[in-house]
Formats: structure tokens, C-alpha cells, sequence
């Protein structure tokens, strides 16, 4: 895993969620952990986007919870 | 007011306006300068964030229901907790416009970025009940929360509808007023465009130079409670919501009924519902918004209604500008001041009045008053009227 990749994931976290950076560990739940319903996650999805040149198809956003789970789907994607 | 006899009280109140916030400030805006030099008088810079429990609940609401909230924060503070059945107390809002900022934005986003970076929050921010719905969330009134947008008039409507769901004695309390944020680029250059805005930049109400508004924004909150549970709780009630009347001009969409003829109907109706006599009236706070127009219109209403010599009439517009939707929240506001200060605040930038203005406008310095039934005139684009009567507590 790039630190520097989940640096800046962290940062969109930090903005758009309104939660601390502490908390945005790969094994932290959406929902549960950093209080973001299903339309904070569009707009976080929107912004991790914009930052990393990526797209994301809605589909693909399904099952996703964690943190970890999310930032492998970006990290993925963002050659 | 008529229906099921219970007297209404005002408990609380708050203010967000450019010229202050909170209402102290605003009093002290409204017997300073009057705008003199611009098209628009909007926050240089305002802040959401003490009015939220994040950045992130302040950034999914509008500006409009932000300055809602924050009112409504000022009101629930002076008001103290309502201890009454949720199902029984309600939200009725005023709005003209509600979340216009947000869709503009996201407007301007859709075409440079696509569809697929219009935000998800757009529609629950640009929907004009968002302002009332939010305060109905955070106080947790079930009962009616219901948005009242007859444009300029709608925070007058909104307060007199609030007022007659207590009096009619389906609510304890009811959460009223009204917001509006809505100066945009678009909605500038629509309003400069039908000529209704000042083009000197100068907001005179009744001055025989006025030459259109200024564009403003703001919000005020009020509390409303029926006046014996009021009393039974020990609350401190402000005033008293002596009456209220509706009405519309059928007419034109922009252009006020000759003679003003649907706002001498509509002020009657108002006198009517408080069971009041025109000489019982101590004061006008008039829509005056500084159009050539509106404040002719208003003026023969007032002189037909009233006779001469008129009760003593004001606009704040001269500070303020004209908040539309929000015009009779802060200008009700306004009235509650002048019940406190015992001034009525002049007419801003007004000097010599117009052929056509046949009234006592106050202009120049603060008038001393015996506080008494003041009535607060709205008209709205699209015919609508609104007079709502307050009166000091007694």
C-alpha cells in the first residue's frame, strides 16, 4: 500500500466526512466509524475522483464498508 | 386574533442580517447608513460553522438555511425550552426563493465538469422547504412544517399562518419567519434586467428620486406560543400577534393593483382579524421597497386606509435592502425593536418624499413612540398581499 496514495485518500476523508485523521484506518466502517451515510459517499466517491484522475462506477461501489475496501478500489485504478 | 380565541405570544426571536447579527446588532444597523452605493448588500464574510455541529453539516446546507438556523438559534436561546408535545408545536417558513446559491453552482458545475459531478446534496439543498424542514429537525417539532413561497410576502404569510395555528388551537407552539439567500449572478442580472433594481445603488424608500431596490438577503426566527401556556411556563413574552390578513391583487404578476387597492384590502382584513380600529394603529413598517412602483402603491393604501395624517411609516429597507422572501421576518424583527427601543427607526437615505407619498414617513433621525399595534406590510410578485399586526406585550 502507497502511504502517499492513502495520504491524500485520507485527506479527501478529512474534508469532505468532517473526521479526524486518526480515525481513517483501513479497517474503519463508513458508516458505523465515521458517521458517513450513502450520500456522503457519493460525494466523498466524487471528490477521490477529482483527486486521483479516476472513475468509479456505481456498481463497482457495492459492498464496499471499510475504509480499506475503498482505498484498494481507487488505489487500484489510479496508475 | 379570530379562530379559537387563544392569544398568541412572541417568546423569542432572532436576526441574521448584513447590517448585524443577532438583534442588538441589527437594531444598531438599522439606525445607522443606508446603503448608498450598491446593487446588492450581502455578508462579506459569513460563517456557518458555530451554527453546526461540523463542517460538514454546515456544507450540505444552502446559506439560506444557514442563516435560518442561525436565527433560529438566537430565538430558541431567548425563548428557553418549549415544554410542549412535539406533535404540537410546528414550523411554518417564509422563503422566496430558498437553495438558489447551491443549484447555481451546480449548474455551473454540470456544464464544466458534467453530470456526473453534480452533487448529491443538490436536491435536498436547493429545495425552497429546506430552511423550515431543518428547524423542524433540530427542535424537534412534529407537529405541522409546512413553507410558505409567495415571494416577497412569504415571511409575512408564514408568521400569520403560524400565528393562527396556535390561535386556532392546533399547536402550542409554533417556530415562524423567514430566510433568503439568493443573490446571485443569475438572479442580479434578472431582476437589473426587468429594471426593478436601484440603478444609482441607492435603496431610498418614498423618496421622490428612488429608482428601484437594492438586493439583500438575511433571515429572522420567531417563537410563537399560545399566550396562557406561555404565561402557565413563566416564559418572558416580547409581543403579542394581534392579527393577520391574505389576500392577492389578481392582477398583474409584477405591477401592484392600482391605488394599491389589493393592499388596502389586504391591511383591512388584518385590522378585521384583530378586531382593531385604523386609529388603533401606532405604526407602519411598510414593504417600501424603494421601486417607484411598490411605494406609491403602498402609500395610497396607507393614506386610504388610515386618512391623513397617517400613523407614523417606515421602511428599513434603506439599510437592509430588499431580502425578499425574508423581508417580513427582519422587518417583524424590526418591529419588535422599535417595541423595546420605544423608537421607530427612520427611513434610510429618504429625504424628500415623492408627489405621490402621501404619509408620515419617518426619515432622518429615530422617532420617539409610545409603543402600540404596529402593522407590517409585504407584497409579493405574483399579487400576493401580507399585513400582519403586532402589538407590545401587555
Amino acid at each position: 500500500m502507497s502511504q502517499e496514495l492513502f495520504d491524500r485518500f485520507t485527506k479527501c476523508a478529512v474534508e469532505l466526512l468532517s473526521v479526524d485523521a486518526g480515525k481513517v484506518t483501513r479497517d474503519a466502517r463508513f458508516k458505523e466509524d465515521l458517521d458517513a451515510d450513502s450520500l456522503d459517499l457519493v460525494e466523498f466517491v466524487m471528490a477521490l475522483e477529482e483527486e486521483f484522475s479516476v472513475e468509479v462506477p456505481e456498481k463497482e461501489l457495492e459492498g464496499i464498508t471499510t475504509v480499506g475496501q475503498a482505498f484498494d478500489l481507487i488505489a487500484a485504478k489510479a496508475k | 386574533m379570530q379562530g379559537a380565541g387563544h392569544r398568541v405570544a412572541i417568546t423569542g426571536y432572532g436576526v441574521v442580517a448584513p447590517c448585524g447579527i443577532g438583534k442588538d446588532a441589527f437594531w444598531s444597523g438599522l439606525l445607522g447608513p443606508g446603503i448608498t452605493a450598491a446593487k446588492t448588500v450581502e455578508f462579506a464574510d459569513w460563517n456557518p460553522l458555530p451554527y453546526f455541529a461540523n463542517p460538514k453539516e454546515a456544507r450540505r446546507s444552502d446559506r439560506v438555511e444557514q442563516f435560518a438556523l442561525a436565527a433560529a438559534q438566537e430565538a430558541f436561546t431567548m425563548s428557553g425550552e418549549l415544554p410542549y408535545d412535539p406533535t404540537r408545536m410546528g414550523s411554518i417558513f417564509g422563503t422566496g426563493i430558498g437553495g438558489l446559491r447551491t443549484l447555481e453552482e451546480q449548474v455551473v458545475t454540470r456544464v464544466e465538469k458534467g453530470e456526473r459531478r453534480v452533487s448529491p446534496f443538490l436536491v435536498p439543498m436547493m429545495m425552497s422547504n429546506a430552511a423550515g424542514a431543518a428547524i423542524s429537525m433540530r427542535y424537534n417539532l412534529q407537529g405541522p412544517a409546512e413553507t410558505i413561497c409567495t415571494a416577497c410576502a412569504a415571511a409575512t404569510h408564514a408568521i400569520g399562518y403560524a400565528a393562527r395555528l396556535v390561535a386556532w388551537g392546533r399547536c402550542d407552539a409554533v417556530v415562524t419567519g423567514g430566510a433568503e439567500s439568493a443573490v446571485t449572478l443569475t438572479a442580479v442580472a434578472g431582476f437589473a434586467n426587468m429594471t426593478a433594481l436601484s440603478s444609482s445603488g441607492c435603496s431610498k424608500p418614498f423618496d421622490a428620486t428612488r429608482d428601484g431596490f437594492v438586493f439583500g438577503e438575511g433571515a429572522a426566527v420567531f417563537i410563537l406560543e399560545r399566550w396562557d401556556a406561555a404565561v402557565a411556563r413563566g416564559a418572558n413574552i416580547i409581543a403579542e400577534v394581534l392579527g393577520a390578513g391574505s389576500n392577492a391583487d389578481a392582477h398583474h404578476i409584477t405591477a401592484p393593483s392600482p391605488g394599491g387597492v389589493g393592499a388596502q384590502a389586504c391591511m383591512r382584513l388584518a385590522l378585521d382579524d384583530a378586531q382593531l380600529l385604523p386609529s388603533d394603529i401606532k405604526q407602519v413598517n411598510a414593504h417600501g421597497t424603494s421601486t417607484p412602483l411598490n411605494d406609491s402603491a403602498e402609500a395610497q393604501a396607507v393614506a386610504a386606509v388610515f386618512g391623513s395624517p397617517t400613523p407614523p411609516m417606515t421602511s428599513i429597507k434603506g439599510v437592509t435592502g430588499h431580502p425578499l422572501g425574508a423581508a417580513g421576518a427582519l422587518e417583524a424583527a424590526a418591529v419588535l425593536l422599535s417595541f423595546e427601543h420605544r423608537l421607530i427607526p427612520p427611513t434610510a437615505n429618504t429625504s424628500t418624499l415623492g408627489d405621490d407619498i402621501a404619509c408620515d414617513v419617518v426619515t432622518g433621525e429615530p422617532r420617539s413612540w409610545t409603543p402600540g399595534p404596529t402593522i407590517s406590510n409585504n407584497f409579493g410578485f405574483g399579487g400576493h398581499n401580507g399585513s400582519v399586526i403586532l402589538g407590545p406585550a401587555s
